[in-house]
């Protein structure tokens, strides 16, 4: 099977953004990149694949501003085969990441799309499931599992009392969720051969969609600040604490 | 303009997501609450005694047993017409078929809200809750997903009537098995009092002290993603940016330091309690109440105590 994956460049998981003091957003400016850690996961699985004779070829595709193409870079290295930097400046909404990736899936006609199951900037949880929506395949969100059976793939999903397994046909739709496997991180000499891969960089005119946001953005702003509370000493303090919460609580 | 709202149910009951969702949606305008399934009718019933319904639309079908996403989608798409806002609770079912069905009909979705300022204006957490987002929209229809613990629920004493609709739908995705985390206490996502252990508890075993204290209180029971990955506890009890969002009125953290994805999920809490070790672990430096101390003296303290 031939696989795309989606891959998004966001603020490192681990940095603790600010609110710019005029409400525009988030500090982005030297602040660290790296590849969405959910999209990481998607992109392991599709090389996992290829690994077990189940993958041809893994073409990876990322939307963004041209440095996005370190994740794609990323992800070469560790071991897709081919690059599409789909270059795009501002904000490019849900929707229009969807058609864009549609047009995509209309040139390379893969057998199967994995992504991240969101984005850990603005946290959308959405493109996986628009992009089943548009081409009308189904879809399988927020696997911890996938297994190749047949011609099509079952699925173990992270759901709200637990897991439940989906068979579902290809060609299909996966969104990876964070225990589907542990990525890799890529050793010096794939880095290397990774910049000899194939990356075409595209505009995002190229595929026809229309970019203009639908949703207008107002302001973004810190959430409300917590302040320390009281030190206890003893459980007994505790005890009494939790017992004097508990009968607020009755009495609401 | 009335409300398109999908109803949240789990073996054969309402969830206590639903009554959150109606009282978010009523400030909209009157209800209409869609339940989806197969064998719905009690949940139907349950379904019109919530205030803020209208009416109760039923669509029973085999081929909606597991509420697999292309069903719904199809279904709601057949329904959307007359409705100005199609409205989910942020959580399996919401989160897999809006995005889906907003693609169908050409719209922008905004998932994971958390204020309504009106007819367009809403508030939505980004970067794991570490901002917010004020988003307005022009669209001509309005899908949302919303945050069930970031509004009070909706009460009782409605008999709103009860319609079956179109239930026709085809899928070909196929359920084949729920593995489910077997539970007596209170669900997670909308439970009043949370107790939840770190990594630190060190084995399954000792992480039951956390479902004991839960149990003295009738909390239910949360975990840190590290206390998941290592197998203390089921994935489907795990707090934070990619697990549940919470905000009970009471968070009792046991020998959670407080990094920053668990922090992203529990930011709605009321109050919040620490038990910890380490006096300088993030978490009980934001706490209402914290105790420095040993989890395993504590926690048995603390359950015998409370049990007086």
């Amino acid at each position: 099977m031939k696989i795309l994956v989606a891959v998004k460049r966001v603020v490192d998981h681990a940095v603790r953004v600010r609110v710019r003091p005029d409400g525009s957003g988030v500090e982005t400016e030297n602040v660290r990149m790296s590849m969405n850690p959910f999209d990481k996961h998607a992109v392991e699985a599709a090389v996992q694949l290829a690994e077990a004779g189940h993958a041809t070829e893994i073409v990876v595709v990322s939307i963004g501003q041209k440095q996005s193409n370190d994740v794609i870079l990323t992800a070469l290295a560790m071991g897709a085969h081919r690059g599409l930097l789909i270059e795009a400046d501002g904000r490019v909404e849900t929707l229009a990441v969807a058609k864009l990736l549609e047009a995509v899936v209309a040139e390379e006609k893969p057998d199967l799309v994995l992504l991240g199951k969101q984005a850990v900037d603005d946290d959308s949880n959405q493109v996986g499931q628009m992009l089943a929506g548009l081409l009308d395949w189904p879809q399988a969100t927020f696997a911890s599992e996938i297994k190749v059976l047949g011609q099509g793939l079952e699925v173990t999903r992270e759901v709200d009392y637990g897991r439940a397994t989906v068979a579902v046909p290809l060609p299909a739709i996966v969104t990876a969720d964070l225990r589907l496997n542990t990525p890799r991180n890529a050793a010096l000499p794939m880095v290397m051969k990774a910049r000899s891969k194939p990356l075409a960089v595209r505009p995002a005119a190229d595929f026809g969609v229309d970019l203009t946001p639908r949703l207008k953005l107002e302001k973004v702003s810190p959430p409300p600040e917590r302040t320390a509370g009281r030190r206890l000493a003893t459980t007994a303090e505790l005890v009494a604490a939790i017992n004097s919460e508990l009968a607020e609580l009755e009495a609401l | 303009m009335t409300v398109l709202v999908l109803a949240e149910h789990d073996l054969g009951r309402l969830s206590a997501a639903t009554a959150r969702i109606v009282a978010a949606a009523e400030k909209l305008g009157p209800v209409d609450l869609l339940v989806a399934g197969e064998g719905v009718s009690a949940i139907a019933a349950e379904a019109a005694q919530l205030a803020g319904v209208e009416k109760v639309l039923v669509a029973d079908s085999p081929a909606l047993a597991s509420l697999a996403p292309e069903a719904v989608a199809t279904l709601l798409a057949r329904l959307a017409e007359p409705y100005e806002h199609i409205i989910a609770a942020a959580a399996s079912t919401g989160r897999d078929s809006i995005p889906r069905l907003a693609a169908k009909l050409d719209l922008m979705p905004i998932t994971d809200v958390v204020a309504i300022h009106g007819p367009t204006r809403f508030d939505r957490p980004i970067y794991a809750g570490n901002a917010i987002e004020t988003v307005s929209s022009g669209q001509a229809k309005h899908l949302l997903t919303i945050r069930a613990s970031a509004f009070r629920p909706t009460v009782l004493g409605n008999s709103a009537p009860i319609h079956p609709v179109n239930a026709d739908v085809a899928t070909v995705a196929k359920f084949i098995a729920a593995h489910r985390t077997e539970s007596d206490l209170p669900e997670l996502s909308t439970a009043q009092i949370v107790v939840a252990g770190g990594v630190s508890f060190g084995s399954a075993e000792n992480f039951a002290l956390v479902a004991d204290l839960a149990h003295v209180l009738g909390a239910a029971v949360g975990a840190t993603r590290a206390a998941v990955d290592a197998g203390y506890a089921p994935n489907d009890w795990q707090v934070g940016q990619t697990g549940k969002i919470i905000a009970p009125d009471l968070y009792i953290a046991i020998g959670i330091s407080g990094a920053l994805q668990h922090l992203a999920g529990i930011q709605g809490a009321k109050k919040i309690v620490a038990i910890n070790k380490d006096p300088e672990a993030p978490l009980m430096k934001l706490a209402d109440i914290a105790l420095v101390g040993d989890l395993f003296e504590v926690v048995p303290q603390l359950i015998a105590g409370l049990k007086r």
